[in-house]
């Protein structure tokens, strides 16, 4: 770790201290997280699982804990397109119970309130999270009983801060889907200025559950977003994640799934839109530790200017979890001779019947085709979008939620207009 | 007044010449046809006429409706009102042909500062268009030429024709791999918008296509030259006589 970087790790370990008297839930698991943390800090780009990934930057700004008035950070929510039914509104971390509107049916409540730090506290292979359990001060919990049908629940994630007075949290999500229950998560992240947002999602999906999550990172292009979900999926349960990545300076978006229970499904489906100097990171570890699971990724770069996206994916099968199905595919579109994909799967599989595939695609926009739409009178930037669109169409048109889906599509198309591509 | 004027066209694709100096004068409201062997040139001369990039003109030059047409992009182009039914059209997976169609004719009348058409409008025309061109509504949900079979890709070319009202069409190789039935419905396609408004150029390896778009004249083109133009009946003779004979006449 740069010195720089060991300065802002410190920065956070003495926040700590200061805070722990105060912090909600098990005191022993902070300090079991608080020191992990010391001890290894920021991991580096010779940590194989951030090779890709510089998190340096970081080290650009001095971070403070928010405030607690976040009225910057709450004006955002003009931005956040409407939605009618429940919404849970952050503020630089903070839960906002007078702009929130609580479910029916369900249990929803806030971390501070109610505390759960039981599930990944200090797992030394996602220090990101360890950071998160160290410092964890609110987030949304979300429960929702045998056989229900939760409907659609929005979390709201509102983030803002000054180039001086830079601010970092790290809310602490946790749901869990008893056996039968449904719900339809969708998250909504954006901001303004210089801010670190570090949540943490565990989610843990009973036999026979669903969750669906779409999930729009849209934070500002001068903030940091490093975000990690823990999944762990009982049997014939499922998760179908929909994700579109267009904002921060610097993201990392990790998913760990444990296929825990026979039969149970996985879907991750990621879009990442960048430009400038911009640098995001998907990073997915799925566990197969049952027989009869199947897991997608499919994870698609658009890339301009000197932009880099990385996407690292292992899918990790159990001796036990035969007839697994795993498959991943990162497809990359690059608009500019600059921009950059890593691209690094990884199988390690010790059951000898399973369906395990690969691929990866790096390309630029066809000529022909974006002749074909020109010569029929589009112009050539909107020939382009209409071709990166049709390149995103897999992901965002197949997403099973009416709103969710305009949420992503709205959030191409002015991806699009803010652009002079 | 010709629509289509152009003087000692040549270009290059990759530094290797293939139009040597066409002339070629197109008359408002008339349909020309242009023949020829393999590797005469047909296909590039479209491709110069409609802008698409590769080819290099090295001498001439072209007018179209009075503007200078190698000057402008191939969006413009098609805003002018010329239309390209290419010989293989391009495939885009991920855009519905309804979107596309309306996309385009949009682009195309906001260019020339007409009003947009709206989704129910345009549907409505969509359907019309199909129905003249016995093809069935359901091609308007697909994806643009996706898995179209060679046919429906021709004849959704005379379809965006139909919408798009050109002024001008070059039709490059539109008959080739059509069976007899989808040659007369293209046919119809480009008849039903003859008219004093519209001109095609119709680029053709066989004399087949003729019979059922009879042009007003006949170029023959031969190593990136006109060689010979005549009235319908050059074509016949062509066909009687084949491309040999006229190439070493040309020599």
């Amino acid at each position: 770790m740069s010195a720089a970087l060991q300065e802002v790790a410190e920065g956070f370990s003495a926040r700590f201290r200061k805070l722990a008297p105060r912090l909600p839930g098990s005191a022993e698991a902070r300090q079991r997280a608080a020191s992990a943390f010391r001890a290894r800090g920021f991991p580096d780009t010779r940590d194989e699982a951030f090779r890709f990934t510089n998190l340096r930057p970081l080290a650009d700004v001095s971070f403070a804990e928010p405030d607690g008035a976040d009225e910057a950070a709450l004006a955002l929510l003009a931005r956040v397109p409407a939605n009618e039914g429940p919404r849970l509104v952050f503020a630089n971390g903070r839960f906002r119970a007078e702009r929130s509107r609580l479910p029916e049916g369900f249990h929803v409540a806030s971390f501070a309130d109610e505390p759960m730090l039981d599930g990944a506290v200090a797992d030394e292979s996602a220090p990101l999270t360890v950071l998160n359990t160290m410092l964890a001060e609110d987030g949304a919990v979300i429960s929702v009983p045998e056989g229900v049908d939760a409907g659609t629940l929005v979390l709201v994630s509102l983030g803002a801060g000054e180039a001086g007075r830079a601010v970092d949290f790290h809310p602490r999500h946790r749901v869990i889907l008893a056996a039968g229950a449904r719900l339809a998560l969708i998250e909504i992240a954006l901001g303004e200025g210089v801010y670190l947002h570090n949540p943490v999602m565990e989610a843990t999906l009973g036999v026979e559950s669903r969750l669906l999550h779409v999930k729009l990172q849209n934070e500002s292009t001068r903030a940091f977003h490093l975000s990690s979900l823990h999944v762990g999926l009982d049997a014939r349960a499922t998760y179908e994640g929909f994700s579109l990545v267009s904002g921060a300076r610097l993201a990392r978006s990790e998913i760990h799934a444990d296929i825990e229970g026979a039969g149970a499904m996985l879907a991750m489906n990621v879009a990442q839109l960048l430009d400038g100097e911009r640098h995001a990171d998907i990073t997915a570890v799925i566990r197969h530790l049952a027989p009869g699971g199947s897991s997608r990724q499919a994870v698609k770069n658009v890339l301009t200017g000197r932009a880099q996206g990385v996407f690292q994916g292992k899918i990790a099968v159990d001796r036990v979890a035969q007839k697994t199905d795993g498959y991943q595919m990162n497809q990359a579109l690059l608009l500019s001779d600059e921009a950059q994909v890593n691209s690094k799967p990884e199988l390690e599989i010790f059951a000898d019947d399973v369906k395990c595939s690969h691929g990866a695609t790096v390309g630029a926009l066809d000529p022909e085709q974006l002749f074909y739409l020109r010569s029929r009178g589009v112009p050539g930037r909107e020939a382009r979008a209409i071709l990166v669109r049709a390149f995103l169409a897999e992901m965002i048109e197949t997403i099973p939620h009416e709103w969710g889906r305009s949420v992503l599509e709205n959030a191409v198309d002015s991806w699009w207009k803010d652009r002079p591509v | 007044m010709a629509l289509l004027e152009i003087e000692g066209l040549c270009a290059e694709v990759e530094g290797k010449p293939i139009l040597r100096g066409i002339d070629l004068a197109l008359p408002i409201g008339e349909v020309h046809a242009i023949m020829g062997p393999n590797g005469s040139g047909k296909s590039t001369l479209a491709y110069v006429l409609s802008g698409r990039e590769g080819y290099t003109v090295t001498g001439g030059s072209v007018r179209f409706a009075g503007q200078d047409l190698l000057a402008m992009e191939p969006e413009e182009r098609a805003a002018a009102g010329l239309f390209l039914a290419f010989q293989y059209p391009v495939e885009l997976p991920g855009v519905g042909n309804a979107n596309f169609l309306r996309t385009a004719l949009n682009a195309v009348r906001r260019a020339r500062g007409e009003k947009e058409i709206d989704a129910i409008n345009f549907l409505k025309e969509a359907r019309a268009a199909l129905r003249r061109l016995s093809m069935a509504d359901e091609m308007l949900k697909r994806n643009v030429n996706v898995g179209f079979s060679g046919g429906e890709k021709k004849r959704n070319e005379v379809f965006q024709m139909a919408l798009l009202k050109p002024r001008l069409a070059i039709l490059d190789e539109t008959d080739s791999g059509l069976d007899i039935d989808a040659l007369k419905i293209v046919a119809e396609g480009v008849n039903a918008l003859r008219g004093k408004d519209f001109s095609a150029l119709v680029i053709t390896h066989y004399q087949r296509l003729l019979d059922h778009i009879v042009p007003d004249r006949v170029h023959v083109l031969s190593a990136g030259r006109i060689v010979r133009s005549g009235g319908p009946e050059l074509a016949k003779a062509l066909e009687a006589s084949g491309y040999a004979g006229l190439a070493a006449e040309a020599a």
